[in-house]
């Protein structure tokens, strides 16, 4: 009799709430992002010098007001929070999500048509990964001004080679198996059976990677901005907050740990997210 | 004449070691031929030759391969390929990587008489579901829409088959069909595969290391070692006693039901004499 319920693995449950849990705080981050103009308490940059410094509402001289206090200057570190997390999120999708596109069809092309595509893309990997990636993002920069569009493509043009890599391997793997081998007899042209045959098996890997990746990507934009080197100094990032806090750590601790801990969370998240899809997409593992 | 191999050479690119050394076959419209051999003798190399599937690093040097009549190593790589599609199938050794895990069983059956054959996807199918019930695969509505994981290796291969033989094609090459499998799935299978030639009248090339299921199957064996063709007989003329000192120690190195007994190693003599055949043999291409 064909068994169409396999007994369920044991992490199955422990999967399950992984990627809930995970998945619930990226959507909430999500909504949050797109709603900030209208939910946030208070103007991200507006300054209350009279204000300033004022700890958490539940912590003595914590004002209902500011829920998570105001920083030096006196701007509501929520608002500031809520609106940093439009520009991590966004640098997140766009910059994962190229550098997926890009290392994918370039590991794929390598794995599976080998030959010279693959020793071109193989050498330019290595040569690239050769280069250290601070320098790159720092010169980057300096080359293109701050911006945006500067981190995405940091992020890219560093990142891709993970991709690149490892999609290359995996489609090596997969091109070795019987059924490329069928699919070709079958007359399936060799584009058709990278395209039908193997990219779907290489999926789960690479959709695995792409939500890492977007945790790499959000934390390139928190070092980037850290160092100020991101977006204008005006609108709010969470390595910028993270930076100005670090000047006021020892009078007002929440500056600094609020932008940490949704950096910490927001990472980790995509982190489990890759793993629980994984899992479930992934079809000998489910 | 189904199937013609002629003089088929073949090594490893630039200038590596021969694989193939002129190897001719002939199999005829519902006939099986038995390819026998050890492992690493070309056996495997013949069958992927035909079909156009040879390793990277393999490259044909010489020969013909007339299928119906028609040269496929003369023909440009798209109309070989549409060729092949259109009248050959492939049964492959390992049926746990010779199904696409991420596709429904039923889709990788239909999807070839679709896109290949040009069957609307409706007769396709239907004949998909016949296949499954000729190869009696349990609940065959059910199975169609399994993933190969939910399936037990020896209803793989039977998927295999039926999507070998769903087209009705003139050539099958049955590749190590039942080498990874368990002896007791064996015996049905080679049965299949056996039942399903003969009903349709089909070509089979069917590629074994084991005499013992080559007896049952095939009408004709060739015996190859290091790419040569060392005999090529009648079934039954083979097992009785074959003439090339090889084929002869090859027999005897196998279990046969039939004459139980110890088993002996190939003699070392009979191997230095087979090589030596295909030094020769390397030379009077060197010179020629």
């Amino acid at each position: 009799m064909v068994d169409l319920h396999p007994v369920r693995p044991a992490g199955r449950r422990r999967a399950g709430w992984r990627l809930r849990l995970s998945a619930g705080w990226l959507l909430l981050l999500a909504l949050v992002a797109v709603l900030a103009p209208w939910i946030a308490p208070h103007d991200p940059l507006a300054q209350d010098l009279f204000a300033g410094r004022l700890p958490p509402a539940w912590m003595e001289g914590g004002d209902a007001l500011y829920l998570l206090g105001t920083d030096s200057l006196g701007r509501d570190v929520l608002s500031r929070l809520m609106h940093a997390s439009r520009v991590a999120l966004a640098v997140a999708l766009v910059a994962g999500t190229l550098t997926a596109l890009l290392g994918t069809a370039l590991g794929l092309l390598a794995g599976f048509l080998r030959g010279w595509t693959d020793r071109v893309v193989s050498r330019l990997v290595d040569v690239w990964m050769a280069f250290p990636p601070v320098l790159f993002s720092i010169l980057l920069v300096a080359v293109a001004g701050a911006g945006l569009w500067t981190i995405v493509l940091a992020v890219v043009l560093i990142d891709w080679t993970r991709f690149a890599r490892v999609v290359r391997a995996e489609a090596m793997a997969q091109g070795a198996m019987d059924y490329v081998a069928s699919a070709r007899v079958a007359g399936r042209s060799r584009l058709g059976t990278m395209l039908h045959e193997v990219l779907p098996n290489v999926l789960p890997v690479a959709l695995a990677m792409l939500t890492l990746e977007m945790g790499i990507a959000v934390i390139v934009e928190a070092i980037l901005s850290f160092v100020n080197l991101s977006i204008p100094t005006d609108d709010a990032t969470w390595g910028g907050m993270i930076a100005e806090g670090r000047a006021s750590i020892h009078q007002a601790w929440w500056v600094l740990a609020f932008p940490l801990l949704a950096l910490f969370l927001t990472v980790l998240a995509f982190g489990q997210l890759g793993e629980g899809l994984r899992e479930r997409l992934d079809p000998v593992l489910r | 004449m189904t199937l013609e191999v002629r003089g088929l050479s073949a090594r490893v690119r630039g200038g590596g070691p021969p694989v193939l050394r002129a190897v001719s076959l002939r199999v005829e419209a519902g006939e099986a031929l038995g390819l026998v051999g050890e492992s690493g003798a070309g056996k495997s190399m013949v069958g992927r030759a035909v079909l156009g599937i040879l390793p990277r690093a393999v490259e044909v040097t010489a020969g013909e391969v007339f299928l119906d009549g028609v040269d496929l190593l003369r023909l440009p790589e798209a109309e070989r390929r549409a060729r092949v599609g259109r009248i050959c199938a492939l049964i492959p050794q390992d049926p746990l990587s010779a199904l696409n895990p991420s596709r429904r069983v039923g889709r990788q059956v239909v999807d070839p008489l679709v896109e290949v054959l040009g069957w609307d996807r409706a007769r396709a199918e239907a004949r998909a579901r016949e296949a499954f019930e000729e190869v009696r695969l349990p609940d065959p509505g059910r199975t169609l829409r399994a993933y190969p994981h939910e399936l037990s290796g020896g209803q793989r291969q039977r998927v295999l088959i039926a999507a070998a033989f769903a087209a009705s094609p003139r050539l099958v090459v049955a590749d190590e069909p039942t080498t990874a499998l368990d002896v007791t799935v064996q015996r049905g299978i080679v049965g299949l595969i056996r039942e399903m030639q003969a009903r349709r009248g089909t070509a089979l090339l069917f590629v074994t290391h084991d005499l013992g299921i080559a007896s049952k199957v095939c009408a004709r064996i060739a015996v190859l070692y290091a790419g040569l063709v060392v005999e090529e007989s009648d079934a039954r003329a083979f097992f009785r006693g074959p003439v090339h000192p090889y084929a002869r120690a090859l027999l005897e190195a196998s279990p046969r039901p039939d004459a139980p007994g110890a088993l002996r190693p190939v003699p070392e003599a009979v191997v230095r004499a087979v090589r030596a055949e295909a030094a020769a043999f390397d030379r009077t291409v060197r010179h020629g």
